[in-house]
């Protein structure tokens, strides 16, 4: 699923890719409407954040894996104090760190999608969405969840 | 018990600090604050200014080691060690690091110590975020996360869901530092008690924690002075001892983006069976703990990790009158701690552990020989440290 609304009305960081190329195609991924992370080719071990070397069996040669758009919330902040004055007008706003048990457990971070009062249930099932944003020097895609 | 330990090798033997301030109204520079807590340090000690040989001292100290020296006319600087890492974890790091430096006959005279005095601008809320961020930050920051309290809140929230923790735990731990405070007037809340209500009233930072859920913003500057064991006398009556000191991480808390397999934890599950078994102590030995409230959820999990209650029994034990002196179950800051005393970065929680086992505590726990200081709850690495008074050697 995609988006061309923003969760946040007021741009925040934006995310780029690392010079030194290592989380470069997790972020190409995003720009498809794909998440793409790390599964060792030697020993099979999933590995999220990107990191040069399998922390299992300290192969160098990771490959990168299309995962199924899902998750599950493993827990949630709602936040209230602004951190900048960019989200001085979109507080209070939702986020939650999603379980992708299929891709061995490994957890990303996003906002969740709807509204910020909502009740957040810890182990209820998520689908990704992508929000694309296209009009900045350097386009990027943030990965956003919601209930399923 | 290992033999080749730290164990009794090191004492404290001279404490100081600076008056506290709110953040921002330091009459003060910084620089000025550490030479004034460290000379407090020097004379409490009764030793002289130029014999100290080292300083430890952790993440972002601006008030460096070559310029205190030369600023000091120190004949010569031996030591100089910095903590790497975030926040306010490396603080018995560097107690622990002052220890072996002297144990080791590198240096002799060592100073821990922090100085902070802030903008009175610039707090947090009131900056402009980056316009771009890689790495790490960028699995964090565009999804609004950016502020300590905001890294750590889904931990202490996934901690809380995992056994069962209610809030009026986290109350309990943000009372104790309160009502400590009122017996200590170095404090800055002094003479401003907290009630349940104003607690239960105060407004959400990021949830879980409310406002009086975080610790304060301040400016000051705090130290003490370490030596060798055998040559404490010199200096003091009342030495205090260091009997252990652990810095570290568990298992892969660095992953990035929230992924450390472990994850509901303030990353003493490995730090503090080694502590204990280093001191030669068992947490029922333990009189008082000192614990860095960054936020009440980090001291919840610390204080379970540290073995003084399992997490399933944190609402039967973290309740007011547990928590305070003289006669708690376990006294807990009972200066005021980071919440209410001064958020000195943990340096005012040493050295009230040191005044406790002085007999020179505000809140004094009766016939107090051993406690525990944790540092840095939830940030990487942690430390943490056992003092003892000479009874325990």
């Amino acid at each position: 699923m995609t988006t061309s609304e923003t969760y946040f009305a007021t741009a925040v960081s934006a995310p780029i890719p690392e010079a030194d190329g290592l989380d470069a195609p997790y972020w190409a991924g995003t720009r498809q409407n794909k998440l793409c992370v790390q599964q060792c080719s030697h020993c099979d071990t999933w590995q999220w954040g990107p990191e040069w070397i399998c922390h299992h069996c300290r192969s160098f040669k990771l490959d990168w894996k299309e995962v199924a758009t899902q998750g599950r919330i493993y827990s949630w902040e709602r936040t209230w104090h602004p951190p900048a004055l960019a989200l001085k007008d979109s507080v209070p706003y939702l986020t939650v760190l999603v379980e992708l048990p299929h891709a061995g457990h490994i957890r990303m971070v996003g906002n969740l999608l709807g509204d910020p009062l909502q009740k957040v249930e810890i182990g209820a099932e998520v689908q990704a969405v992508f929000e694309h944003h296209d009009e900045v020097p350097i386009p990027y895609t943030l990965v956003q969840w919601k209930y399923q | 018990m290992k033999n080749h330990t730290i164990r009794g090798k090191v004492a404290v033997v001279g404490v100081g600090e600076t008056r506290y301030y709110k953040r921002g109204t330091s009459p003060d520079p910084e620089f000025v604050m550490a030479l004034e807590a460290i000379l407090a340090a020097a004379k409490d000690a009764g030793i002289a200014p130029t014999s100290i040989d080292g300083f430890a001292s952790f993440h972002d100290e601006r008030s460096t080691p070559v310029r205190l020296a030369s600023a000091l006319g120190l004949k010569e600087l031996r030591f100089s060690n910095l903590v790497w890492g975030g926040g306010g974890g490396g603080g018995a790091a560097a107690v622990g690091n002052a220890a072996a430096a002297i144990a080791g006959g590198l240096a002799e005279c060592v100073v821990v110590f922090r100085s902070l005095v802030q903008s009175a601008s610039r707090r947090i809320g009131q900056g402009s975020a980056p316009t771009t961020v890689e790495g790490a930050n960028a699995l964090t920051m565009p999804y609004g996360i950016m502020t300590p309290a905001q890294q750590y809140a889904m931990k202490v929230t996934r901690y809380m869901h995992e056994h069962g923790v209610d809030r009026k735990a986290l109350q309990a731990i943000s009372l104790a530092s309160y009502h400590h405070a009122q017996m200590n007037p170095r404090a800055v809340m002094h003479g401003k008690p907290l009630t349940e209500q104003a607690y239960d009233e105060s407004r959400w930072i990021v949830e879980p924690f409310r406002l009086f859920d975080c610790c304060m913003e301040n400016d000051g500057a705090a130290a003490l002075i370490l030596v060798a064991a055998e040559r404490a006398s010199e200096f003091t009556d009342s030495p205090v001892y260091l009997l252990a000191a652990e810095q570290g991480v568990d298992y892969r808390s660095g992953a990035r983006g929230h992924n450390a397999p472990l994850y509901a934890t303030s990353g003493f599950t490995t730090l503090a069976p080694r502590l204990y078994e280093n001191a030669g102590v068992k947490p029922s030995d333990i009189d008082f703990a000192q614990v860095y409230e960054n936020f009440t959820g980090g001291v919840l999990m610390s204080l379970a990790e540290h073995g003084f209650f399992k997490p399933e029994q944190a609402n039967d034990f973290l309740v007011l009158e547990n928590l305070i002196a003289p006669n708690g179950k376990l006294p807990l800051n009972t200066s005021g701690g980071n919440l209410a005393e001064c958020y000195m970065h943990g340096l005012e929680l040493q050295i009230e552990a040191v005044r406790q086992l002085r007999g020179q505590s505000t809140a004094q726990v009766d016939g107090a020989e051993l406690g525990v200081v944790i540092a840095g709850p939830m940030v990487a690495p942690v430390s943490d440290l056992i003092f003892g008074t000479e009874a325990t050697l």
